[in-house]
């Protein structure tokens, strides 16, 4: 008797959290956004070319842009993103928590990350691999002379799991050395309190990059894994999906049909091939079948470009090669399906 | 009868409504976290369950205590390692804050100037810098080492930014014969004092208890030793590669970590220590004095007795305190349990079992320390007749 009153409030709450999404786009996590009028992107934000705040305060790199193209399809606004530095340990907990909208924070794509972490990969903007960074003065001109060596490397990533499976394979032994702050880890490197260290080459590459004298490192030759890096969505929200995933193909289909930000205005009421117009909203109904504006590609084009403008911006400026990063049509592995 | 004895003005029918009304909300809400918990992880298909403990974790461990392996081992084992890490840390920890802490109280009480001084300046900064920045300090200071080529040599050990590697004995059955001797002269040095206790009782008189227990402790391992023809080789550490092979190794993390906490929590236990020793009123010294009892004497006989009752329990809560704050191991790359559970939660995406744990280790840690301590406050407690 006097529970029934408990139980009616848990019950209405029940039902007030189960009704709330009657109506709208179809996609709660669209709709949070159109809402709240801002994307939620965890990035890592101390990634040089990937994430990383600039001079002015802004934050730079491809895994930023790839959030503000999400945010010009959804919004129309490529600037209103906010963004969420995250750690190597607390970025899916975040998107699992609905903390962020999109991770897009150098994450590699495997099996069990779909299957157990309620995440689904939505694409991806960097096709990478495990590598190893060492001193000059170390001499060393292999991962195979490396017995012994304690290794840095940040905990939780799959690079930690791929540097064990690779000693393990090659009757190696090593020391991890395992720090989340990914400056601090560098420092630690850079101290000399560790041999090498390890994770994604683009980083690595990066990294030395934007070191005083880079001569001082050396990236051994050995790409031990496969990283594929890219956009994370939680998973029950297909809409959403779409969402990120077909931003991230229009970006592609915009470059290889040679659409820029500098052309897109002009494409824009000119264009005559029927992929273009398609993409740009003249023709069909593509952006409102995805729950968006028909305008959604050109929105992304015009504020943030396309794939190969994002990449020269970030990753070209840095001295990396586009490599397998490249479309396909260059010999690369990036390829979008029809957008039709 | 029935309906008079259940009026709302009878106080025992009031509070009986209260309870089961506030019983009821609280069952409630926690009926619903779990549904709704549940609700939510099935419609974003996050596993749930600790099924993950049985499979491989392939989590390369730097420091574990008991044998590990990154390719056959399961998380439950790598979760063992973390919590001995952890413990290694608090237990060490906690002895040795309790060391400079208890100098350092009574150094702050001192006659001379300068000592009390210095004692005074190293409270106030060490309890004004967050700990963490204290970490971060350390661990900066022992990365400035030298390198393994140059490691500074001292008989037999180096100290680099590898850690500081000393000699170790080689390998012997002596040393486990030896350690299950010392457990042997222990409990029987305990039925010892039990006896002479019981025996002085009752004869007023017994034969003494502190050095025949003494000599059982330390005289028993040192018969198995020389039983095993005392061995003595020792194995040296040598640069092999690119670390040290062989002796023992004492990591820039672990010592960063233990220095960093001891210093901090030493000064709160300083001030523990200065306020208990102040509690104690001055009289019972002159009295002491007045007995012809020395400085040490009022000290060891007088003082201590009656301060330690006002120490302990917030001695209690130090070391609960340094317990808990060596989760900050993240931030330097020291695996305790907090580190290792983190892992494990990014590898399988189960937040709430990782939280769970971590949240049940520094519980069961916590309440064995201060069962402990209790225990011992009861044994010092005031025996009024």
């Amino acid at each position: 008797m006097t529970r029934a009153p408990a139980l009616a409030t848990a019950v209405l709450i029940l039902s007030a959290t189960a009704g709330a999404h009657a109506q709208g786009t179809g996609s709660t996590t669209l709709d949070a956004v159109r809402a709240r009028g801002q994307l939620v992107c965890g990035v890592a934000g101390g990634v040089p070319g990937f994430s990383l705040v600039d001079s002015k305060g802004r934050m730079t790199g491809l895994d930023a842009d790839s959030c503000r193209a999400i945010a010009a399809a959804a919004l129309g606004d490529a600037e209103k993103v906010r963004f969420v530095p995250l750690t190597t340990q607390t970025r899916f907990t975040a998107l699992q928590a609905g903390e962020v909208d999109v991770l897009i924070r150098s994450t590699t794509w495997t099996l069990t990350r779909e299957s157990n972490l309620g995440a689904e990969f939505a694409g991806i903007n960097y096709y990478d691999g495990t590598g190893f960074l060492v001193k000059t003065t170390a001499g060393v001109k292999s991962v195979k002379e490396m017995e012994g060596a304690t290794i840095c490397v940040q905990p939780g990533t799959s690079t930690e799991l791929a540097i064990a499976d690779y000693f393990r394979d090659n009757k190696l032994t090593f020391k991890p050395l395992l720090i989340e702050d990914r400056a601090e880890l560098e420092r630690t490197f850079i101290a000399g309190r560790c041999d090498a260290y390890s994770t994604d080459s683009s980083a690595l590459a990066t990294f030395r990059a934007t070191q005083p004298t880079k001569e001082d490192y050396v990236l051994l030759p050995e790409i031990i894994s496969k990283e594929p890096l890219g956009y994370m969505v939680r998973k029950g929200d297909d809409k959403w999906f779409d969402v990120v995933r077909w931003t991230y193909f229009a970006e592609l289909t915009a470059e290889e049909d040679g659409v820029t930000s500098k052309t897109v205005d002009n494409d824009a009421t000119t264009a005559t091939k029927p992929d273009v117009r398609r993409l740009l909203g003249l023709e069909g109904d593509l952006g409102k079948s995805l729950g968006l504006d028909n305008k959604f590609a050109f929105n992304v084009v015009k504020q943030v470009g396309n794939f190969g403008e994002i990449w020269d911006r970030n990753i070209t400026v840095l001295g990396v090669p586009r490599g397998i990063n490249n479309l396909w049509t260059k010999g690369g592995l990036q390829y979008a399906p029809p957008m039709r | 009868m029935a309906t008079a004895s259940l009026r709302w003005s009878d106080p025992r029918v009031r509070s009986v409504v209260w309870q089961v009304l506030i019983l009821g909300s609280i069952a409630a809400l926690v009926a619903f976290l779990v549904v709704n918990v549940n609700a939510n992880r099935a419609q974003r298909h996050i596993a749930s369950g600790f099924g993950f403990l049985d499979r491989e974790a392939h989590v390369p461990i730097a420091e574990a205590l008991i044998p590990y392996s990154d390719a056959t081992s399961t998380f439950a084992r790598a979760l063992v390692e973390g919590l001995l890490n952890t413990l290694r840390i608090a237990v060490v920890g906690v002895v040795l804050a309790t060391v400079l802490g208890t100098l350092v109280g009574i150094g702050q009480l001192s006659r001379n100037a300068l000592l009390a001084r210095l004692c005074a300046i190293y409270v106030e900064v060490a309890r004004d810098i967050p700990v963490l920045v204290q970490l971060l300090i350390w661990y900066a200071v022992l990365k400035l080492l030298p390198v393994p080529r140059q490691a500074i040599h001292l008989g037999g050990s180096f100290l680099s930014n590898r850690g500081i590697i000393v000699p170790m004995p080689l390998a012997s059955p002596a040393w486990s014969a030896m350690f299950w001797a010392a457990l042997a002269g222990a409990v029987l040095a305990w039925f010892w004092a039990r006896w002479t206790r019981v025996r002085r009782a009752r004869l007023g008189r017994a034969p003494p208890a502190l050095s025949i227990g003494a000599a059982l402790v330390v005289g028993l391992p040192l018969l198995a030793w020389l039983a095993y023809g005392a061995p003595t080789a020792l194995e040296y550490p040598a640069l092999r590669g690119f670390n040290f092979g062989g002796g023992t190794t004492l990591s820039p993390e672990y010592a960063a970590l233990l220095i960093g906490l001891v210093v901090y929590t030493a000064a709160y236990i300083a001030e523990v220590v200065r306020s208990g020793l102040l509690a104690v009123s001055h009289g019972q010294t002159e009295a002491a004095t007045a007995l012809g009892l020395s400085h040490g004497q009022t000290l060891r006989l007088i003082v201590l007795p009656q301060a330690l009752r006002v120490i302990i329990p917030p001695l209690t809560s130090e070391y609960l305190n340094l317990t808990k704050n060596s989760s900050l191991a993240v931030a330097i790359g020291y695996q305790d349990v907090v580190s290792i559970a983190n892992t494990t939660m990014t590898q399988t995406g189960q937040a709430l079992e990782g939280v769970t744990i971590i949240m049940g280790t520094y519980l069961v840690i916590n309440l064995a320390t201060s069962a402990l301590m209790s225990w011992y406050e009861r044994r010092n407690r005031l025996v009024e007749r």
